[in-house]
Parts: C-alpha cells; structure tokens; sequence
C-alpha cells in the first residue's frame, strides 16, 4: 500500500499539524519508505492468532471510588500559555 | 578532584560512609566536570545549586549515621523524566520552559534513597531516535572518538546525553528510557552498562509517554555492579501507574558474583544478519565462551518471528505516539502558536513544536490507526507481537535463563552519517526491539573493541522479573572483557 498526496493532507489534519504544501511530497515518500518496510509483516501467517493486549499478564487494578487528589487549580495552570480567572483561554470555539 | 568523578558508583558509596570525601565535593567534582565538557552537549539543564543543597543533606545524613542506600550518588536524569520545579521538555520545544509542578516516581524514589540531581540529559526528542539527532537542543557529541580522528560520533540514542555523561564520568550514573533500544543500545555505542528492566518493574508515572506498552526507565551505569544498585532503588510498585508491577523489588546487588554454573544460556541462530561484521560475530562468540567457562552451558535457540519484530515495532509504536502526543495542543502547556480558531491554533503549535522525525512518527500512527487500515496494520501488528513474545516464551519454557546476542549490529557512527534515511537509522534497533515487544528484561555489557577503537556491546535478554539473572551473567561478561574508558579526554 502507499500513499497519495490527499492521502498526506488528510493525515496531516487528523493529527492536527499544519503542512505546507511543498513539504507534502517529501512527506509522502518517507511515509512509503516506511509503509514499505512494514510491507513485510504480510508474510506472517497471523491465523487464528490473539492481537496483543497487554505485554505481561496482569488484571487492571480497581481503587475506592473516593476523591484522592485535586484542588491545584494554580498548579494545573501553572503552565498554561494563556489562562484567567481559573481557565485555559483559547480562541473563541462557539459563535 | 578528577579522582573523584572516576570511582564508580558502588566505590563512591563506600568511601562516603567511609568519610573519605562528603557528598559537597562529590557532587562539586561533578559539577566542574559538567562545566568543562559542555561541548558534548550531554547536559540540556545543569542544576549545580540544587546538586550542592542535596549534597549537604545527605552529608548530614551520613554524618549522623542515618545515611539512606544512595546518599550523596551524583546522577544525570534524562529529560524524559518530570522533576518537579525544574525544566523538563523531553527535548522537545512542544514543551519549551515546561516545569512539572511533580516528580515522576523513578526520580522520586532515587532522591528518597539520598541520590544528587546533577542536571537533565540529552536526548533525542521525545525519545524518538537512535542518535541523539533529533533533539531541539542539538546533538550530543560521544566522548568516544575513532583513533587516529576527530570526526564527532554519535552517543546512540535516545537517551544519548545521559550515556555520554556516564562514559565522560560526569555523573555517577544516570537514568533512561528504552521503548525500542534506548538505554542498550546507546550503553553499547559508549561502552558502558544499560538495562531495560521488565515492562511494569519501573513506574511509568512522570515520565513523558512515547509508546505506552513499551516504555520502560532503567540505570547506566559504568559497571554491573552500580547498574544493580541503581535498578534497587529506581523499581517498584507504584499505584499511580496502572501497569506497575505489584511484586517485592530484589537486592540485585546480590546477584553480582553469583555463580552461574548450570545455567542455560541460548543463542539464537536468527540474530546471524546477513552480512553482519565479523568482528561483531567474533564479540558474540567469546561472549558465548566466557559464560561457558564459568559454567554456563550454551546452546543455540530458535527466535523463528525476530525479523518481523522492528516492522511491528515501526506500527505499534508510532501509532502509540500518535495518541499519547495528542495532548500537546498548545492549550495546557508548552508552546503555542496563535490561530484564528482552535483548529488552526492546534495545527500551527503542532507544526511549529514537533522536530521533523517525531511528526513523521506522528502521521505513520495516525495513517496506521485511521479508519480502514487499522486491522491490516495495527491489529496484524499486535498479532505478530504475540508471536514474538510466544517465540521466547517457547524456549524459556525449555530451560533457557537467558538469551546472548550483539547488542548493536554496528559501534557509533559519525553525527549525520545516517540522519538522511529514517528506515536506515531504524535498524539499529533490530537487536534491542524484540526485547521491548515481549515485555522482557535486557542487558547491554560493554565487551570489547572494533579495530577502529570503538566500543561494542553484548545483550543478554532474560525472563520476565529475572533482572538478577542478568546482573548474575553480565558480571561474568564484564571480569572477562575488563571495563573500557575514554582514552583522550579531548574535550576538557
């Protein structure tokens, strides 16, 4: 399989990262450099076989329903490029 | 003050409780260490004030003999690991200025036990490389050179700064993270000790996620011996990590000098690439000998899925990637690039924060996760990962303790020899990567010297939990070959 420059932009917006148009066709041919390289596991013959879900076996861990931490709002923003009155500011999302 | 920075971990430990120095002038010798060697660029933040506040305290400790496991032990922390008021950027400038109001739990527990923060190491960004390349910081230079030039070399990667330092002596040891080979094969390229313990023995928690169900933190260190008390005190379980590992945590300092004898070491016939150096081949075959003649047997193995494991790999961790970087959206941390609306706020911070092999890695994930391709490649990758796993489970089941391969299929290479093919620079990793896609425990011993006088590197893979096997082995390795050190220290 490779893909095509659509192919290229699409993903570029899936993953949300911005991608000038003279970057597309760079892109595209490592993407099937690597897509090719990958081609390979077609030869393994995966019948029947379980898709991994967890590398050791191990049973999720349940805790008490109860409030074990919060409260840091300061803390929480602390990093934020851009916040007031206890909020990330972003640009305006609803007209 | 030189002599100072040259002991090793376990020789520093027992010289402080033996007042023969204080921590202050370890740490102080480390610090001038540090300062002299900026040029290899292995350090991305230098903490020499908090080093010395510590230092004092576990002086104070020591003096009043209630010294802690590692106290006064002068150690690098890659970047990837979250401490708290202190920049941590995973040497991405997504994260540019970032400062984690908390303390991942591996460095946690090193301070608890009295360790020195030296300052933060190098690495490539986000983890993602295997040369240190990649990193916003620049390349780290290896304090290891050919003979007879002054062509740079790489350290390996990702955790390369933090390998450099640890073979530079600017750090007692250092911490790592291997999701595909990080700590073993940089380990190998420098001549020193890195372990990969197994997936769930080291908490995961603070340290900035790569591929989930492949990371792992480890030690390096310059012997077996100091990587064992490392690993003591960086694992255990920690229930801020759903996948942590709720079992005792071993003196693996023990394990050091325990015989061997009896037990069963494999080879596996399919690690023999085509064409690998004869001198790697050589490597590999006295590492064979020198267990046998301290009376391990050694037979050879089948790994039949080995070859399949770096595609797998190229599928399963850039599709991790992919959702775990999701959250870097210019909102909550980090950088941000303005927009006329949140999409485009997102889209341009993301273009702006990612280096060009971490958005690679970030559209192969999204492509490989996204509807009508998830099941030919993520869900065939997940398959074939359960057949490489059933592989060493199959032998293991067979009486085999551990499995001794090549470490690297080649030593270091020079900074920007391979930066032009991501698929060339991705086969290093072919040795290591088995090794993170079964979930298992790995080794990196320094073992000898190609002709050109760089150092290579043996792994030795054990069963799940069986870190003390590897220490046990790796010490019969490491009196064998001898320890290598930097002949020139060409950058004082």
């Amino acid at each position: 399989m490779s893909v095509d420059a659509a192919t290229v932009r699409r993903i570029a917006h899936l993953a949300r990262i911005a991608v000038a148009e003279g970057e597309i066709e760079h892109l595209r041919g490592e993407i099937n450099a690597i897509l090719d390289f990958v081609e390979q596991l077609k030869e393994v013959d995966v019948e029947g076989v379980e898709p991994m879900t967890s590398v050791t076996p191990m049973k999720l861990r349940l805790r008490q329903d109860e409030v074990s931490d919060g409260g840091d709002a300061e803390k929480v923003l602390a990093n934020a490029p851009q916040s007031e009155d206890g909020f990330f500011l972003v640009p305006k999302v609803v007209e | 003050m030189s002599a100072l920075t040259s002991l090793t971990l376990a020789e520093a430990r027992d010289g402080l409780k033996a007042k023969k120095f204080s921590a202050r002038e370890l740490a102080q010798a480390h610090v001038a260490a540090i300062e002299k060697a900026r040029s290899l660029n292995a350090y991305v933040l230098e903490t020499p004030e908090k080093a010395l506040a510590m230092a004092a305290d576990a002086d104070a400790r020591l003096k009043s003999g209630k010294a802690r496991p590692l106290d006064g032990i002068a150690l690098g922390v890659k970047d990837m690991f979250a401490t708290a008021g202190v920049r941590t950027t995973a040497c991405s400038k997504i994260l540019d200025g970032f400062t984690p109001p908390y303390e991942s739990t591996v460095t946690a527990n090193l301070w608890r036990d009295g360790a020195v923060l030296l300052g933060k190491t190098n690495n490539d960004e986000f983890a993602m490389g295997s040369s240190n390349e990649t990193s916003a910081f620049g390349p780290v230079h290896s304090p290891w050179r050919r003979k007879g030039s002054n062509a740079p070399l790489v350290p390996g990667g990702s955790s390369g700064g933090s390998a450099a330092a640890v073979a530079a002596q600017l750090c007692l040891g250092a911490t790592g993270t291997d999701t595909g080979g990080s700590i073993r094969q940089p380990a190998a390229f420098t001549g020193i000790v890195g372990v990969k313990p197994t997936y769930g023995r080291c908490s995961r928690w603070g340290i900035v996620a790569f591929a989930s169900s492949l990371d792992q933190a480890g030690p390096f260190a310059r012997t077996v011996r100091d990587a064992a008390i490392l690993l003591r005190s960086m694992a255990g379980f920690d229930p801020k990590d759903s996948t942590s590992a709720d079992r005792p945590v071993p003196d693996y300092e023990k394990a050091i000098g325990r015989s061997v004898k009896g037990r069963k070491i494999g080879i596996p016939k399919e690690y023999r690439l085509p064409g690998m150096s004869a001198e790697i081949e050589k490597l590999w075959k006295e590492g064979a000998a020198w267990l046998k003649a301290a009376g391990a047997e050694v037979v050879e193995i089948s790994l039949p899925h080995t070859k399949y494991a770096l595609p797998a790999y190229y599928i399963v961790a850039p599709a991790e990637a992919s959702s775990n970087l999701a959250r870097y959206d210019g909102v909550r941390y980090g950088r941000r690039e303005p927009g006329r609306d949140i999409t485009e706020l997102y889209e341009k911070t993301r273009a702006a924060g990612f280096g060009p092999e971490v958005r690679r890695r970030i559209l192969i994930g999204t492509y490989v996760l996204s509807a009508g391709y998830y099941d030919a490649y993520y869900l065939r990758a997940q398959k074939v990962r359960t057949l490489i796993k059933r592989d060493f489970e199959e032998v293991f089941a067979k009486g085999i303790d551990a499995v001794l391969t090549p470490a690297t299929p080649s030593p270091a290479f020079a900074v920007g020899e391979k930066s032009g093919d991501p698929v060339e620079m991705y086969l290093n990793d072919v040795f290591t990567v088995t090794v993170n896609m079964a979930g298992l425990p790995g080794i990196a011993v320094p073992a000898g010297l190609d002709a050109s006088g760089l150092p290579l590197g043996l792994q030795l893979i054990g069963r799940p939990f069986d870190e003390e096997a590897l220490f046990s082995l790796g010490e019969v390795i490491e009196q064998a070959a001898g320890r290598f050190e930097v002949a020139e220290r060409w950058w004082q």
